[in-house]
């Protein structure tokens, strides 16, 4: 009981980060990262509950209080060894999870204090592994003779190739992009997600065995029914959710407007930051709007920021509490001077005449009744029109299910929206031998959820390569 | 890396001709379709329609205009060197039909995107009359290949150093004058494909027109190839390139076209410079 006591006397160990004066203007990542002498710290404050809720609270049931009674003891390889017993890319989510509506949002500690750091910990090991570790590779079972092939290489992707590699299965992962990594390459900034950090990632699975072929689009080089022919044995379908949304508001096509995918991915994949080191140019907007309230919009305000924006606005039409981001991220971009206009709707976009984007007119909502989703709705206040001046715009409303792969594919189901039907229990799709999982299968969600559902497919894709259908 | 098997200048060396080689995309293509290319690691990915494909020998060629740094980047890779990602086949296939007299008309690397149309149109039994232009005459391209793929070529270029003077418009409008026309097919810059669809929906011809929007990933991914026809957004890259050229609104891609001219002008000079150097 004393020792309970004297734990919960240690306060939760702040992150080290860079300062926001800095930070607002460089690439480099913004949290440093635990010491190991913190590392522990931190972990002796967990409990050891015998009932842990962090577990429940994580969706793919990380053993918590294991990795973590791993850390109070100093032996950091047994930690990462234990967490890739249920995730194998910590590095990953100890920087993006939500935690605080996750894992650290079911710890007891939350209850009446702080919760354990539980992301910064799984960080914390993945990065001393990355570090200090020997690089050694998880035992493999006999080869199997099958073949697997994963169309996709983002979070949901990459976990079925890894866990089919150390099956026996031979696998190989097309990427439609000249870089594998999906969102955490060509969404996820380098402030949050090093790109080094997924790079090492693929590279860990190619050690094992797993070809990546980049530039395959599939649906375009090759189809579904020609990777059969080609002797494939099964197929997973992890290719995200990447159709851009937009407002459908008079002016949108103005130059000077631009989609949040399209914006990141020449700041992230085509490193369009060190333009003109490199090829690819991005527009330097002096007063840029962000529309959304996502972690999308938060990490596309805080690009321009870093690019050398005047002001960098999110406008999102609900208020705070309603904003899907995650906390840390709000937080981080309001520490780095984002404004946030919030319960504000754009009307229409206004240009000069070149055609290049002015302003924008927004109108003033407030809370009414809440919809379908139990949030409130947000109802337009009459006549409170007001023009804001802005020369660069970035649509970060969601993304929707592309068609590119799904409408070249017979006899796979789709849902109304254009998402692909897969069992949640097995990740089979309605089309035999093909399995399908994360953000096409369920929209635009996380990271871990896509983690999750490629876990649950490779198991089922495991079992069909052994028993049959 | 993508082997650069041929390699031909064109025009004076501001036009350049590559095959490449490239299996899976060789076997796939159809005309109409494009490429992604991208020629290093900090390389832009820069679209070009393919000019052709053989699948037997798994190549396919790209003939391209020298615009800008990118292109200046291409230009300067020679026979046995690569580019480091060519991804495809992307776009929707050129709709090809048996419909009877078709005029197809290109300008300046326009006609590199129009002559595998050309030729399919020809094959499939249409009467193909081809006009093309070019600002003079050594900036006309592919004048015998466009003379097989047609059964009438007519030449024009804007000072009159070769062919007819003046702009192809003013021959096209012989043409429907005097014959039935039944399909255009232009493609070239904006402008002229602008007033050919002007033209001949003065004449009730339907026109297909190829649009050359920026992109980034060709997959209907990022948006920003976005074009508006008959006043619906359109992404060039998925339902295009090609449009019915008389619901194009080409002023308003003229205007997205200039998005990063100025950042672009200066990073061009800045790499000639470095090469003259
Ligand atoms: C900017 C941004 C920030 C985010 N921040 C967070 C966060 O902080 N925390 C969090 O948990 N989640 C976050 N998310 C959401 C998270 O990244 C996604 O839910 C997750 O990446 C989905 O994984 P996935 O494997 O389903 O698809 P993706 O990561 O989208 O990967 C799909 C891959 O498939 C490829 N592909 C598509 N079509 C084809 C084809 N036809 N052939 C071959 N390949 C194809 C794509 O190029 C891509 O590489 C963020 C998303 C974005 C865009
Ligand atoms: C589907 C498609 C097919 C194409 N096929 C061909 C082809 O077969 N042959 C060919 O020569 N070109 C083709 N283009 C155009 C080609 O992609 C551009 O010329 C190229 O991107 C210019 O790159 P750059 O860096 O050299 O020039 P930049 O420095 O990017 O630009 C130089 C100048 O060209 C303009 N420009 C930029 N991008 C484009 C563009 N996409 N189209 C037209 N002008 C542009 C700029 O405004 C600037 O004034 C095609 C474009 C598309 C979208
Ligand atoms: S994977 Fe995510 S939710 Fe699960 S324990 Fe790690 S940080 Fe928490
Ligand atoms: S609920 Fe909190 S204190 Fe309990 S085991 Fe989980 S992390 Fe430790
Ligand atoms: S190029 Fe990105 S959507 Fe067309």
């Amino acid at each position: 009981m004393a020792e309970k006591k004297k734990k919960r006397a240690i306060p939760r160990q702040p992150m080290p980060e860079q300062a926001p004066e800095v930070r607002r203007r460089n690439f480099k990542e913004v949290p440093e990262g635990y010491s190991p002498e913190t590392a522990m710290e931190e972990a002796t404050r967990c409990l050891q509950c015998k009932n842990p809720g962090c577990v429940d609270g994580c969706p793919v049931s990380v053993d918590i209080p294991g990795f973590i009674g791993l850390i109070q003891d100093g032996d950091f390889k047994g930690a990462i060894r234990n967490l890739w017993g249920k995730n194998s890319l910590p590095a990953v989510c100890g920087r993006v999870c939500p935690q605080e509506i996750q894992c650290e949002g079911k710890c007891v500690l939350a209850k009446k204090g702080e919760a354990v750091a539980i992301g910064h910990l799984e960080r914390f090991a993945a990065d001393y592994e990355r570090e200090y570790g020997t690089g050694e590779l998880p035992p493999k079972q006999p080869p199997t003779g099958k073949k697997a092939a994963v169309v996709g290489s983002g979070p949901a992707g990459l976990t079925v190739a890894g866990d089919l590699i150390v099956k026996g299965h031979e696998v190989t992962v097309l990427e439609a992009f000249h870089k594998p990594g999906g969102v955490l390459v060509y969404g996820i900034p380098e402030f949050r997600l090093p790109k080094d950090i997924v790079a090492q990632e693929v590279h860990f699975l190619e050690r094992l065995g797993v070809k990546v072929e980049t530039n395959m689009v599939v649906g375009r080089t090759v189809s579904l029914d020609e990777l059969f022919e080609q002797g494939y044995d099964a197929i997973f379908v992890g290719v995200g959710a990447g159709l851009p949304r937009f407002l459908n508001i008079p002016g949108e096509n103005l130059v000077g407007i631009l989609s949040a995918n399209e914006y990141l991915t020449r700041a992230n994949l085509m490193k369009a930051y060190l333009y003109p080191q490199v090829d690819t140019p991005i527009p330097m907007g002096k007063n840029v709007v962000v529309l959304g309230g996502g972690n999308v919009a938060m990490d596309a305000a805080r690009t321009a920021m870093r690019l050398g924006a005047d002001s960098s606005k999110i406008v999102y039409r609900r208020s705070r509490e309603e904003m899907p981001a995650r906390v840390a991220e709000v937080h981080h971009a309001e520490e780095e001077g984002i404004e946030f206009h919030l319960l504000t709707n754009p009307t229409r976009f206004i240009g000069d005449e070149k055609g290049r984007l002015a302003g924008m007119e927004c109108l003033k909502m407030e809370l009414g009744e809440p919809d379908a989703s139990g949030r409130r709705r947000p109802v337009p206040v009459e006549g409170s029109e007001y023009r804001l001046d802005c020369d660069l715009v970035i649509v970060a409303v969601g993304s929707g299910a592309n068609p590119l792969l799904t409408q070249s594919t017979s006899e796979m189901e789709l849902n109304q929206w254009g998402y692909v039907v897969a069992d949640p229990k097995t990740g089979k799709t309605t089309k035999k031998g093909v399995w399908a999982g994360g953000d096409i299968v369920t929209g635009a969600a996380t990271v871990i959820l896509a983690m999750g559902a490629g876990r649950i497919a490779a198991d089922s894709i495991h079992d069909y390569l052994t028993l049959g259908w | 890396m993508f082997k650069i098997v041929k390699r031909e200048e064109m025009a004076g060396g501001t036009v350049v001709l590559n095959e490449i080689e490239a299996p899976l995309i060789a076997n796939k293509a159809k005309p109409g379709q494009f490429v992604i290319l991208k020629a290093t690691e900090e390389g832009e990915r820069i679209p070009l329609t393919m000019a052709e494909t053989d699948p037997e020998k798994g190549t396919l060629t790209v003939i391209y205009m020298v615009v800008g740094k990118s292109t200046a980047v291409f230009k300067s890779l020679k026979e046995g060197e690569g580019y480091q990602d060519v991804i495809g086949p992307l776009g929707k296939p050129t709709h090809i039909e048996k419909v009877g007299t078709v005029v197809c008309v290109g300008g300046g690397t326009g006609i590199a995107v129009l002559h595998p149309i050309t030729r399919a149109l020809k094959e499939a039994g249409n009467r193909v009359i081809a006009i093309i232009g070019a600002r003079n005459k050594d900036l006309l391209i592919l004048e015998d290949r466009m003379k097989q793929a047609s059964h009438e070529l007519k030449i024009c270029t804007d000072d009159g150093s070769y062919g007819r003077k003046g702009f192809v418009t003013e021959v096209l409008k012989e043409v429907l004058e005097n014959e039935k026309v039944d399909q255009a097919v232009a493609i070239g810059p904006v402008p002229m494909m602008k007033f050919v669809s002007k033209m001949t929906a003065d004449y009730k011809v339907p026109t297909l027109v190829s649009l050359n929007p920026i992109m980034v990933d060709g997959t209907g991914m990022c948006g920003g190839c976005r074009v508006s026809v008959g006043g619906e957004t359109k992404f060039a890259c998925v339902d295009g390139p090609e449009f019915d050229g008389h619901q194009v609104d080409y002023d308003e891609l003229m205007m997205r076209l200039q998005a990063y001219c100025e950042d672009e002008q200066k990073c061009y000079n800045d790499y000639c410079l470095l090469e003259q150097a």
